[in-house]
């Protein structure tokens, strides 16, 4: 294998405690991935089990206590535009259209007006957004809210995209035609993709490898290929290879979701 | 009546009418049907009258134009001060820290008690008028403004730092845009508050303005003028509140659309 696209070394994370007697809470033990170029990743794992810190480590926008990451051999300091990141909370910029959210990043890197004219209507026109462009955020649904914050990562063209449960809020209908949609982009693009989620279907259905996380504190407790043929259909959720994969994830997660349980 | 049920456009007019038009009858019953004495209180028309003698045969419209120009002078001399003061407070943590304590303590000094000291380092002119609305209302900017910079929503910094915006962007393209309707709605509150200094500023030491009319009319024992003087303030800020909101709605439609 050439080297990895991302590498995550040893990264563990302590919380300090709140307070003069609070306990230092540790999010993440020393945990270790390899992410290889077009590799789409899902993080598998109980709430609250530190697969969010995961990813924002990854984007810079938290530091790690021990360890790092590397992205294209340069070790990860800050967050910066190489690593896009789509959050569960709707981020986008209430006082922007949906076009000029999706230029945002292509505005910060002085990119002429033509040109971001250009992969701004190329985003609107693929994430199904025609006839939205000059809404505001607050008129749109959430999916759609979401398929604009998919769009601005991407209009930066990233080495990586960090998607932190991304269609969580979003109803189950909502969320599989998403899911397509995001799939379809990466069978596309190829981009490498790390995608952090509680839903056993959706890690399966978008993965090219799942990690299992363990628990607080948070660890890879173990990491499953899905060999599952591209291009994927939501009727590929019915097969039995899926349901194979599924009925074995469930009793991973339903472990560590019950030692979460009992910590609480 | 269900509590936080909305009502209709219409009713909601006619109730806000409603009650000014209470508040004349219960008047005009206090002071027309002889409960109340006309030493104390004029009654409706002569209030009506004596404002009529006020703006036709006094000038009274020039002391309306100076107040308004000398709230609106010292307020727009404040707010050019305490917007940016008040923002770099929010953005930056070192510069709160060093204002922030100076700022909380200059607030709660009354504008007022500075009248006699600004009287005497500036006169009786425009400037200590100016003073006066200045003093009153910088430092309440500045703290609400920092406040309100200080409350963005950190995931929208977020995705700024991970959309390629660098420190300095953070501010201009998300802190500023994000905290511009709060920042406008600070200052249509405190140009309310900026009205009550202007009027004790007038009220010592001033030879024209809304305020020193109505001490002229103290000593004239005429509560019809004076009446009539604390009507066309408070009809100056409904004005300047709806023009307020309509520029913000204007200025701002993701937010108020």
């Amino acid at each position: 294998m050439s080297a990895p696209k991302l590498s995550i070394e040893g990264i563990a994370r302590v919380f300090p405690g709140v307070g003069r007697r609070g306990q230092p809470t540790r999010a993440i033990e020393p945990t270790s991935l390899q992410v290889a170029e077009n590799d789409f990743i899902t993080i598998l794992g109980p709430s609250g089990c530190g697969k969010s810190t995961l990813l924002r480590l990854v984007a810079g926008l938290d530091t790690p206590t021990s360890g790092r990451v590397v992205l294209n051999g340069r070790v990860v300091v800050r967050p910066g535009p190489d690593r896009g990141m789509v959050f569960q909370s709707y981020t986008l910029f209430p006082w922007l259209t949906v076009a000029e959210n999706i230029a945002f990043g292509l505005r910060e890197r002085g990119v002429p007006s033509l040109e971001r004219r250009r992969i701004v209507d190329d985003y609107i026109e693929r994430m199904g957004l025609a006839g939205f462009e000059r809404h505001w955020p607050k008129q749109l649904s959430g999916g759609m809210q979401q398929r604009t914050a998919i769009a601005r990562a991407l209009a930066n063209s990233p080495e990586i995209l960090l998607l932190d449960e991304p269609f969580g809020a979003l109803d189950n209908q909502t969320r599989a035609l998403m899911q397509e949609l995001l799939l379809g982009i990466w069978e596309r693009d190829r981009k490498t993709v790390l995608f952090v989620t509680h839903d056993i279907e959706e890690a399966i259905f978008l993965a090219s490898r799942v990690i299992v996380m363990t628990a607080r504190p948070g660890r890879i407790k173990a990491e499953i290929r899905v060999e599952l043929p591209h291009p994927r259909r939501y009727t590929m959720k019915t097969a039995p290879e899926f349901s194979t994969l599924k009925a074995r994830l469930t009793e991973e997660i339903r472990a560590e979701a019950l030692i979460a349980l009992a910590e609480r | 009546m269900r509590p936080l049920v909305p009502v209709s456009h219409r009713t909601r007019i006619g109730l806000g009418i409603a009650f000014f038009v209470l508040f004349f009858a219960v008047w005009a019953l206090a002071t027309l049907g002889g409960f109340v004495s006309k030493v104390f209180l004029a009654d409706p028309i002569t209030m009506v009258l004596n404002g009529w003698t006020l703006l036709v045969r006094f000038g009274f419209s020039y002391d309306i134009a100076m107040t308004v120009w000398r709230v609106v002078g010292g307020f727009v001399f404040a707010a050019l001060v305490a917007v940016p003061l008040g923002i770099a407070m929010g953005a930056y943590k070192p510069v709160e820290a060093f204002f922030e304590p100076f700022v909380s303590f200059a607030r709660y000094l009354p504008a007022s008690a500075f009248i006699p000291l600004l009287i005497l380092w500036a006169g009786t002119g425009e400037t200590q008028k100016l003073l006066v609305i200045f003093l009153g209302s910088v430092f309440q900017i500045v703290l609400m403004v920092a406040t309100s910079v200080g409350a963005t929503r950190r995931d929208l910094v977020e995705a700024a730092y991970t959309l390629g915006s660098d420190e300095r962007s953070v501010v201009a393209r998300v802190l500023i845009p994000a905290n511009a309707p709060e920042i406008a709605e600070i200052l249509r509150l405190v140009l309310g508050w900026a009205w009550t200094y202007v009027i004790v500023a007038e009220l010592i030491g001033s030879s024209e303005g809304i305020g020193h009319m109505i001490i002229d009319s103290q000593a004239l024992n005429a509560t019809g003028q004076m009446i009539f003087g604390i009507i066309v303030i408070g009809f100056i800020g409904l004005v300047s509140d709806f023009v307020f909101k309509a520029v913000n709605a204007r200025l701002f439609p993701w937010k108020f659309a």
